[in-house]
């Protein structure tokens, strides 16, 4: 079911080269550190910014993350333990 | 008539499409350069380059189509698909239809790039750096304004703005390159290579 | 006191046990009756991998067997690049028989064709005694085995830089998928070990898993390799039953920590974790227990600050190596490791921090873990936290007031 399958950020950090435009497009959950380099908010993607992560995927010009889809008690688990907000708290 | 617009057509296109390539090449250059500014997000260059591309693709189709299809031209379909095929102005003609290549090259990869690794989508999309210069050549030579005043103001125009783009570019983010360059050359790796290579020695 | 199963033999300085001895010794390798008998007895044993992480060796060797169409290849880990770290070079320099028993029974295991043992550079005389050991079996050897040296790199060693490297790339860590289990050597299933488990290994499928679940106080069961280090009288690798404390460890090897009230100790080696010698003290030397009190077993290193000596001091020399030590592939890495090590630095020279210095080493240390492709920022930030708790005065003392034990008692540290 739909409803079943959460979404995560699946990151390659020996591709990513700290281009910042993941935190651009997708600033609830990528903050970037001191040295421009994201800090992804654990857990699930809220599906309400899914199409925003999608496009965040689209646009990071080193291709450097992609979106995995997990289904039934493991995104149960992914969705319901971490706050996608936990961007904001660290660092 | 109807020639008459065809023709206006193929040169009022073809010239679109190079104004259009020149700004996705300088788009392309500054993604690379993460340019930005207060009003201008980093994903803004990211999705003009991209959408600039393929328009200015669209316009080459147009170009070409109707070139082939302009009778005064005297080109045909084959001069326009076989480099050097063209019995008009052969190497002109041809540094488009390498050019055209070269674009659909990069057009397709970028099309399909999530299934292919990182390294071959730069090296087909790096073709571009020899695409452009082959398309300036080609508005150059090729066709009725060949070396026309305009044509040539045109020219230096989309030139400058690629050479200008460039020299911004290795100006502002050497520095900032350097410093990575640094780190990474105190890293073990760096010096552990300037040793002998002793790799699969014993077996 | 102190039981001898690896270790058991001939001294250890006397070298490399030849194969007539390791025969005599400990009889010829047995042969599985079964297929999957061996597998199963691991898996009673509950052997942990002896690398670090301490994953259970069963559930490796069941991922590999089971995508392996008889082509899988045994990775014998013996990279060892911890700097305090002795105990896979002291295995393969005298007991490589042992080594090499484990790894052709986990190639049988398995499924595996081929053996590659990888040996850091820095091991001169491990290759040596292996390539002889290896020699000395000649044709009797069931699958091809090799020796690949290692560049001496702390990285060189994690899984997946070791199978790049034995591919003919680099050895440094490739992050995404596909893990070694999956297409490791030659794109085929891989079993990355270490050493010191294949051979625990050799000797669980001649005794038995009930033989090697007798020693052990606690959930760990079995025997491990330490080494010490440090202020100690008789530095050097020993054999513990897990579970056995850091006191009744150093009773044996001596030092000043013997009065257990001052100094610290660092367990698990650079991916370990710092304990004040009073806390120390009582620790049991098992994986779990470690890692609840904020340290690690790792692979067993036990390292003895005296109190002479300033732990911000020894902090920022290891974070130092450690930053020098990334593989250079990712910014976070790259970046963060080297900016916490050098405010370490500035911090533990007393008098030269920022003032902000501690505040962004709390806070760098705080984004870094998870942020590569390896586990390497994690080790160091785990180190680097343990050192802020442990020498949390210490830290304080040098940030504010610039002063250090150590240059108040033996004059000004550079």
């Amino acid at each position: 079911m739909a409803g079943d399958d959460a979404v995560t950020i699946a990151i390659d950090r020996i591709a990513c080269d700290g281009r910042g435009v993941c935190a651009e497009l997708l600033p609830e959950l990528i903050e970037l550190d001191d040295w421009g380099y994201p800090i992804i908010a654990p857990g699930s993607v809220p599906p309400h910014l899914v199409e925003h992560a999608k496009r965040a995927v689209t646009y990071c010009p080193v291709l450097a993350f992609k979106l995995r889809a997990t289904q039934g008690a493991e995104s149960r688990a992914a969705a319901g333990v971490r706050q996608p907000s936990v961007a904001r708290q660290v660092g | 008539m109807f020639d008459q617009v065809l023709w206006f057509a193929a040169r009022g296109a073809g010239i679109v499409s190079l104004l259009l390539s020149t700004a996705v090449v300088c788009l392309g250059l500054l993604t690379a350069a993460r340019f930005e500014r207060p009003q201008w997000p980093r994903f803004l260059t990211v999705e003009l380059h991209r959408s600039i591309a393929l328009v200015s693709v669209i316009f080459v189709a147009i170009h070409v189509v109707t070139a082939v299809l302009d009778p005064y031209a005297s080109l045909g379909f084959i001069a326009a698909i076989i480099p050097f095929a063209s019995s008009y102005r052969p190497l002109d003609v041809a540094l488009g239809v390498i050019a055209l290549y070269l674009v659909i090259a990069v057009l397709l990869t970028s099309l399909i790039r999530d299934r292919l690794s990182q390294r071959t989508w730069r090296l087909v999309h790096w073709l571009a750096y020899a695409a452009w210069p082959m398309a300036v050549a080609h508005s150059l030579t090729a066709g009725s304004d060949a070396f026309a005043p305009w044509m040539l103001a045109i020219a230096a125009g989309c030139c400058a703005a690629v050479i200008g783009v460039l020299v911004w570019r290795w100006s502002v983010i050497w520095p900032g390159r350097r410093e990575l360059a640094d780190v990474v050359d105190r890293s073990s790796f760096r010096q552990e290579r300037t040793k002998s290579p002793a790799r699969k020695v014993a077996r | 006191m102190n039981p001898t199963r690896l270790l058991a033999g001939p001294p250890i300085a006397a070298g490399a046990e030849s194969l007539a001895d390791h025969r005599l010794r400990v009889g010829a390798r047995p042969r599985a009756t079964r297929p999957g008998e061996l597998a199963a007895s691991i898996e009673r044993s509950g052997l942990l991998g002896r690398g670090g992480a301490a994953f259970p060796a069963a559930r490796k060797w069941s991922a590999v067997a089971g995508r392996s169409a008889g082509d899988a290849v045994v990775l014998v880990n013996g990279a060892e690049g911890e700097p305090l770290s002795a105990k896979d070079r002291t295995l393969m320099n005298a007991r490589p028989h042992l080594v090499l028993d484990g790894a052709e029974l986990a190639a049988e295991a398995v499924g595996a064709d081929r053996i590659v043992l990888y040996v850091g550079a820095d091991h001169a005389n491990s290759v040596v005694a292996l390539r002889r050991a290896i020699g000395e079996r000649g044709r009797e050897m069931v699958v091809p085995i090799e020796v690949v040296v290692s560049p001496a790199t702390y990285v060189a060693g994690e899984e997946s830089a070791a199978v790049q490297y034995v591919n003919g790339g680099e050895a440094r860590p490739t992050g995404v998928p596909p893990r070694p289990f999956e297409r490791g050597v030659d794109g085929r299933p891989t079993l990355v070990q270490n050493v010191e488990t294949l051979a625990h290994v050799a000797l669980i499928a001649r005794y038995g898993d009930a033989w090697y679940r007798e020693l052990g106080s606690g959930p760990t069961r079995g025997s491990a390799l330490v080494t010490v280090g440090g202020d100690v009288a008789h530095p050097g690798v020993t054999e513990i039953a897990y579970g056995t404390t850091v006191r009744d460890l150093l009773s044996v090897a001596g030092g000043t920590v013997d009065k257990w009230s001052r100094g610290a100790v660092l367990l698990g080696g650079y991916f370990g974790g710092w304990l004040r010698a009073e806390e120390a003290a009582n620790q049991p030397l098992d994986p779990r227990s470690c890692r609840d009190a904020g340290s690690a077993f790792g692979c067993g290193v036990v390292h003895v600050l005296p109190p002479a000596r300033c732990g911000v001091v020894a902090t920022a020399r290891i974070l130092d190596y450690m930053a020098g030590q990334s593989a250079a592939q990712c910014g976070p890495c790259v970046f963060g490791l080297r900016a916490i090590a050098d405010a370490t630095a500035r911090i533990a020279s007393a008098g030269s921090a920022h003032s902000d210095d501690l505040a962004h080493i709390v806070r760098w240390s705080g984004q870094l873990a998870g942020r590569g492709a390896c586990k390497h920022p994690d080790g160091a930030v785990g180190l680097l936290r343990s050192a802020l708790r442990t020498f949390s005065d210490e830290f304080d003392r040098h940030q504010r007031r610039g002063a250090c034990i150590e240059a108040e008692l033996q004059g000004r540290v550079a």
